[in-house]
């Protein structure tokens, strides 16, 4: 290198002055055109740019099919649990302005920010609607996913991270319901740890829980202590502000990624002649079909959903797709507001350690557990939930027919079997809960009956086996993994429909049945 | 160290990486390795050694006019003293199902939460209770009794 080199490049320096007053002037030019660099966003090709060079917005392909835009898609389920988490998020934020979590005090900001603070009963009712929206939306959602048969190939994994999903938002609830801390709070977290400890139902059994006990661990390390107190209370708060949402955002970031780079959204093979002749004439974007995507590293060859697929049935994302997501953004927002207005956010008298609530309600999507606890704690807390989880995650590495996908309740036998199952869903866990509410279990009959046989003995577990056994003879019939799926995806959600409602309504005073809550004894 | 790479598989996929570039793997391996165990070592810290709860151990008197079976449950505590012919003793109160605080009645005890049932000996009657209720040691001194909650003895120990 020589000296010559390291000169400035101008060649005059003389009125260094004047280019400042130049540079100054064309500073907010070119503020935009650096943050900008494809120019405004008004043709279909300044747009698609737009998308792809955006690091939040190319999330999203630069072109969306028509398919995915149909409300009969995606009932706009996913944009709503995204608006919801949203919502939560800015008006979690707000709340964390005055909420203090240390006992002594948390029960009482939670009352200041109903009663005191400017907004905050609203903010505070925004938050608890939102939580509780999401919650339905995500539930929704996974069911409409599993009924388009959306998580075939390409999309297994996709269906991996939603579960992982699932059970995050259930977390974030289950966390945030601790944090008044008023009666409803303490006793359903008492519950929960000691559900969390349940395994020593089994371990107590074989006599080896003094030196294996991952029930105890897993109370310990949830409370920090061995009751719900001070400790658990920072351990939660840590969890539903920080943790969690982390968890949450990087899961979703996954997500929404690998839709795009699984091809958008599932649909049927002949989805491009099914939506028609596009309104407006499709721009060719290559002349001929890719046998290629191209790729910021290189090239890619081979696998990628995009390759051998032109643009037909396709439009820009910009502005197609996102005013769809606005607009469910919006209307998301709209019911959030709603709620809020009409509907205060429970806060029952401070935690009282020695006066358990009576009855000690978890929140509404956990009583459907609940009413399966009130005979195992290990099957109904633990047991039957991950055999549910794990079968969930199977279903896209079982299920792999081609027939269907992307259609409503697509597959062999369809909307009818759907329907049966949903009889019988319905009609078998109303049957065995009717059985047990008059008649008992094993308990009341066999007094001195073991443990162990009640817990792998329940009505949960009954239950169970009777859908699986449902379901097997459905795969026998139409000879058919996915016929199968659809009759014990069917029947769960049947039954956990039954079991929540019973749960919510019908529940009373030492967990009694009564037909409503007046019937309820006076304390 | 120098390894041959493999053939070309295509004009797309020139150099297979060389498969056993040792340092290289030995490198990923032993970073993967730390994480692993720092990881673990992070997981140290959530479980709690010292537990902070207040002393397991109180001391209360009893009213004078106790009735035999009657339960004596003193503020704030989750045990239950007895007192009859044979002596005192002491029952948690806390269901073994999920950890309900149950309430002593005639027949015994009932838990809130999920409707399970004990005798008066702390023995299950009835719902989803695994276990017995624990009895608790406790010593009389001068009209006081002691209780440890922290520690159980046999059924049927009376002071
Ligand atoms: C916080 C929770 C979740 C959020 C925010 C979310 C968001 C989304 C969004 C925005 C989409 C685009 C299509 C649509 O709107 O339906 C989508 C697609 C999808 N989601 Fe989720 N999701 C969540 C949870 C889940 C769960 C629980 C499952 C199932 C276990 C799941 C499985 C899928 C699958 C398989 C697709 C692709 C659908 C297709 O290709 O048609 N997601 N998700
Ligand atoms: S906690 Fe006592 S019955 Fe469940």
């Amino acid at each position: 290198m020589n000296q010559a080199d390291q000169q400035p490049t101008h060649s005059q320096p003389t009125d260094a002055l004047s280019e400042f007053w130049k540079n100054l002037k064309a500073a907010p030019r070119l503020l935009k055109e650096t943050a900008f660099r494809t120019g405004k966003p008004t043709t279909d090709r300044s747009r698609s740019s737009f998308v792809f060079g955006n690091v939040f917005l190319h999330l999203h392909s630069v072109r969306t099919h028509r398919w995915s835009l149909r409300w009969s898609t995606t009932m706009g389920l996913g944009i709503a649990s995204t608006s919801a988490f949203l919502i939560t998020l800015v008006t979690g934020i707000l709340l964390m302005f005055y909420y203090k979590p240390y006992t002594d005090v948390a029960y009482q900001s939670i009352k200041d920010l109903h009663f005191v603070v400017p907004t905050g009963r609203f903010i505070r009712n925004i938050h608890r609607w939102a939580a509780n929206v999401m919650v339905i939306c995500v539930m929704l959602h996974m069911a409409r996913a599993f009924y388009t048969a959306a998580y075939r190939k390409p999309r297994e994994f996709n269906w991996l991270i939603g579960m992982g999903l699932f059970v995050t938002t259930l977390g974030l609830s289950f966390t945030g319901y601790l944090l008044p801390w008023d009666q409803l709070a303490y006793w359903a977290i008492t519950i929960g740890a000691n559900i969390a400890q349940s395994p020593r139902e089994l371990t107590d059994i074989h006599n080896i829980t003094t030196w294996f006990d991952p029930g105890g661990l897993n109370r310990l390390i949830l409370l920090g202590s061995d009751k719900v107190g001070p400790e658990a209370l920072i351990r939660f708060y840590l969890l539903h502000i920080m943790i969690l949402p982390l968890v949450l955002v990087a899961l979703m970031a996954v997500h929404f990624w690998r839709i795009r780079k699984d091809g958008g959204l599932a649909r049927p093979a002949d989805a491009t002649e099914r939506v028609g002749e596009t309104l407006e004439p499709v721009q060719p974007v290559f002349t001929e079909k890719p046998t290629k995507t191209y790729h910021l590293a290189a090239l890619v060859k081979g696998r990628t959903p995009a390759v051998g697929n032109g643009p037909e049935g396709t439009v820009p994302s910009m502005p197609h797709l996102f005013y769809v997501e606005l607009s469910v953004l919006m209307v998301t927002t709209l019911i959030c507001l709603g709620l809020a207005l009409v509907l205060d956010a429970p806060l029952k008298e401070l935690a009282n350690p020695s006066v358990p609530e009576n009855p000690a309600k978890a929140p509404w999507y956990f009583l459907g557990l609940q009413e399966m606890v009130a005979f195992s704690a290990f099957m109904g807390g633990i047991g039957i939930p991950t055999v549910v989880l794990f079968g969930l995650g199977l279903i896209p590495f079982l299920d792999r027919e081609k027939a269907g996908t992307g259609e409503w309740f697509g597959g062999p036998g369809g909307w009818p079997l759907v329907k049966r199952s949903i009889w019988i869903g319905l009609g078998a866990a109303l049957l065995v809960e009717a059985f047990v509410i008059r008649f008992g279990w094993l308990r009341e009959w066999f007094p001195g009956i073991p443990q162990l046989i009640i817990t792998f003995v329940n009505p949960g577990t009954v239950l169970t086996l009777l859908y699986a056994a449902y379901s097997v003879w459905l795969v026998r019939k139409w000879n058919s993994t996915r016929a199968g799926a659809l009759g014990l995806f069917t029947c769960f959600l049947c039954g956990f429909l039954v079991l929540t409602i019973i749960g919510t309504y019908f529940r009373g005073p030492n967990w009694e049945f009564f037909w409503s809550p007046a019937d309820w004894p006076k304390h | 160290m120098t390894v041959k790479a493999g053939k070309p598989k295509s004009r797309l996929d020139p150099e297979p990486l060389p498969r056993r570039d040792f340092l290289g793997l030995a490198s990923l391996w032993a970073t993967a390795g730390a994480l692993f165990f720092a990881a673990l070592g992070m997981l140290r810290l959530p479980r709690t050694a010292v537990l902070s709860s207040p002393s397991k151990k109180f001391t209360a008197s009893l009213p004078d006019n106790l009735a035999e079976g009657e339960a004596f449950v003193p503020p704030g505590r989750a045990t239950a003293i007895f007192k009859d012919k044979e002596g005192v003793y002491a029952i948690s109160t806390i269901c073994t199902h999920l950890g309900c605080v149950v309430k002593p009645s005639a027949e015994g005890f009932e838990c809130p939460c999920h409707g399970s049932r004990f005798h008066p000996d702390g023995t299950v009657a009835k719902g989803p209770a695994p276990k017995p209720l624990p009895w608790l040691k406790i010593s009389v001194s001068g009209g006081k009794v002691t209780v440890d909650e922290g520690t159980t003895v046999k059924e049927g120990t009376k002071v």
